[in-house]
């Protein structure tokens, strides 16, 4: 045995190239390598410096505004460009309140689709479904916005919510006189644009999940919904989260579908049925016509404002999913 | 054979080089401008005909906003700008002073409802319209309403008031109008391209107020009057100082110009408002806008093309206003600015001459 692998060896080893030669013969077989990885690294450190750049034109352009407003700035309510007074407290607030409604809506219904089409739906129709739900994600937002406006807003205002007023009316977050435009209606279209994001891909992460778990789930006598409920749900729940996050991540930088139904209107309201507005709207509405240079600055900060929510909403998704991974082991043992 | 084609080619070419060459004689000469989206239509057909009648000058117009067109004019990236509403005294003092506003063509801006159930033309005033946007007329039959309409029945109904959420030389006319007729909105609110709204809902653009008004019913708005005129509007009778209710029309909002400007000076800088103005057959929401041009150039040839170029369109330009639906300057607007033409100077020299009577 040793003698046979010898002599496949030897004529390899043998040749009279001393160690010296073979690491030469080596080096001028990576050179090109060289080049290559120099090229690739230049082009992978384009993308941070790019995000680098960004946040050193957004914060420098909102210099002024940081000056003169401060920490005011993230609490105070008013956005006069007439006085040149701004706070960006509503913005802030119509941004998360609109991307929470969103998700609230969003996350059981895309859960449900992904369950649906990967543990019951039958085989010819799992296709189809998901397919379709994908084709959500390729309408553009302004698509959603006219939706929005010719056919929800009339639908909520003139239909759905003369029946549940007399249910919910004295619920706080429905309170005041339901004109349309509202964070309801934005937090609704919101929910629209990303159930394909969030379906799509706790739907991968589903299917992911190996039969072996789900087989052992009914060994054990679990029916199949309390298999999906206690063993494949809770398998795949790191890639559910952050499918939930990339929703949320594209609710809270959504522009155009937010600014069409949403009102604009800079003021903070806890009741859904009350106008709002969001940083990506307002920047989107104001930039064009900021005249004077503390308008302008004013924009700048609040984008870099979104810049650090959205920065923030990562860090807690990868927080979230480590969390969640270290329990996951102990977790997939538990049933 | 070859050699045949081959000689004729040849000879194509030169014919070809010598014609580049006589092209070349008269030189191309390229004006760059940006600002305001209001007139962008009429430019854009300015520029259209200019060049048809003129191949060697090309005008590049870009509606990016007023403020956009403002400060591109101050970083002397364009060579003319464009606005509807006029630059600030900080703003003026920013380019040294080096600029004229030049009205070129006017607007209106006039406001639309949707009241179920009615269908009458309703009549406003400046004070009620104040009262409505300032959230004090909250019920389309308030006393202040139904007494300026006698006829027609308004329903007890909320008045959901629309405003622009961009800013907008639409809003700017708006508010500076109210500024004028309300002291409470002026103190309040005040007026600008985008302002400090006590109540509505925001709209982006003319269509975006335009939905707001149409799709809720008890909704008020502003939009503007070639808005309206295009897609079949109705809007509401505004009283004018002279206490008349005025229907907007090109022609009322024309002779709201003609009405500001009759007691100016020579030396008027334009920068003058011509809401609430003077007159009887007047519309008082109405607004110059305004090119920015620089008093004083640099580059005789490109000056020369640039003063020929606005000469030409407040003169025969304005023929192009009816089919755009823009109201024309009045005649005493358009001889003033002519010698605000001939006074602009490269290097100390007059550009145009004094005689000079267009091109």
């Amino acid at each position: 045995m040793t003698d046979l692998s010898a002599t496949v060896l030897e004529p390899e080893l043998a040749p009279r190239s001393t160690a010296e030669e073979r690491w030469r013969a080596l080096r001028t077989v990576s050179r090109g390598d060289v080049v290559f990885r120099a090229l690739l690294t230049v082009l992978a450190l384009f993308l941070p410096l790019l995000l680098l750049l960004i946040a050193v034109e957004l914060v420098s352009q909102a210099m002024p505004a940081v000056h003169k407003f401060g920490l005011s700035f993230l609490t105070t309510s008013v956005w006069d460009p007439v006085r040149g007074e701004f706070g960006a407290l509503p913005l802030i607030f119509g941004t998360l309140y609109s991307s929470l409604v969103a998700l609230v809506i969003a996350v059981p219904l895309a859960l449900a689709c992904a369950v649906f089409l990967t543990e019951f739906a039958p085989k010819w129709l799992r296709t189809p479904v998901a397919t379709m739900i994908e084709l959500l994600a390729a309408v553009p937002s302004v698509i959603y916005g006219l939706w929005g406006i010719f056919v929800l807003i009339p639908l909520l205002r003139d239909h759905i919510w003369p029946v549940l007023r007399p249910v919910l009316g004295h619920v706080p977050i429905f309170s005041g006189v339901f004109y349309g435009p509202s964070v309801l209606a934005a937090g609704v279209i919101l929910a629209v644009m990303i159930v394909p994001y969030i379906a799509a891909v706790s739907r991968e992460v589903l299917l992911a999940v190996p039969s072996s778990q789900r087989e052992a789930g009914l060994a054990l006598g679990a029916t199949r919904w309390e298999t999906v409920w206690g063993v494949v749900l809770p398998y795949g729940r790191t890639g559910i989260i952050g499918a939930v996050i990339l929703g949320l991540g594209r609710a809270l930088g959504e522009t155009m579908a937010v600014q069409m139904v949403i009102g604009n209107r800079h003021e903070v309201a806890a009741s859904l049925l009350q106008p709002g507005y969001t940083i990506a709207a307002a920047i989107a509405s104001e930039f064009s016509e900021a005249v004077s240079d503390m308008h302008l600055s004013a924009l700048f900060l609040v984008g870099a404002v979104l810049f650090v929510i959205t920065v923030i909403v990562n860090a807690l998704a990868r927080l979230l999913v480590w969390q969640v991974a270290r329990g996951s082991a102990v977790g997939s043992t538990a049933i | 054979m070859l050699k045949q084609t081959l000689k004729s080619a040849l000879l194509a070419a030169a014919g070809a080089g010598l014609l580049a060459s006589a092209a070349a004689a008269q030189e191309t000469m390229r004006l760059n401008g940006a600002g305001a989206t209001f007139p962008q239509p009429i430019y854009q057909k300015w520029v259209l005909e200019y060049h048809n009648l003129h191949q060697n000058i090309e005008i590049n117009y870009q509606g990016i906003g007023s403020g956009g067109g403002i400060r591109q004019f101050t970083d002397h990236t364009v060579d003319f700008g464009a606005s509807d509403g006029p630059m600030t005294d900080a703003q003026i003092q920013a380019v040294n002073g080096n600029v004229y506003h030049m009205p070129t063509v006017l607007g209106a801006v006039v406001p639309t409802y949707n009241i179920p159930g009615v269908t009458a033309q309703l009549k406003f005033t400046g004070d009620v319209l104040a009262g409505i946007w300032l959230g004090q007329i909250t019920k389309w039959n308030d006393s202040r309403l139904t007494e300026l309409n006698p006829g027609v029945s308004l329903p007890d109904q909320d008045i959901v008031v629309a405003h622009r959420s961009d800013g907008s030389g639409t809003t700017y006319i708006w508010t500076d109008y109210l500024s004028k007729v309300s002291a409470d909105w002026a103190q309040r609110v005040g007026k600008g391209t985008s302002v400090n709204w006590p109540v509505g809902l925001g709209g982006q653009g003319n269509p975006g107020v335009a939905n707001i008004v149409k799709q809720t019913p008890g909704a008020i708005g502003y939009v503007e009057l070639i808005y309206a005129i295009q897609n079949q509007i109705g809007y509401g009778l505004v009283r004018n100082k002279a206490g008349r209710y005025i229907q907007a029309s090109l022609e009322t909002t024309t002779n709201a110009a003609a009405g500001a400007v009759a007691h100016l000076d020579a030396n008027t800088d334009f920068r003058i408002s011509i809401t609430d103005a003077d007159g009887n057959d007047v519309y008082p929401i109405s607004s110059f806008t305004w090119l920015l041009v620089p008093k004083e150039m640099t580059d005789m040839a490109k000056a020369r093309a640039l003063l020929e170029f606005v000469w030409w369109a407040v003169h025969d330009g304005e023929q192009y206003c009816k089919d755009l639906a823009y109201a024309p300057l009045p005649r005493r607007v358009v001889q003033l600015e002519e010698e605000r033409l001939k006074s602009v100077t490269v290097d100390g020299q007059a550009v145009l001459p004094r005689n000079y009577r267009g091109r």
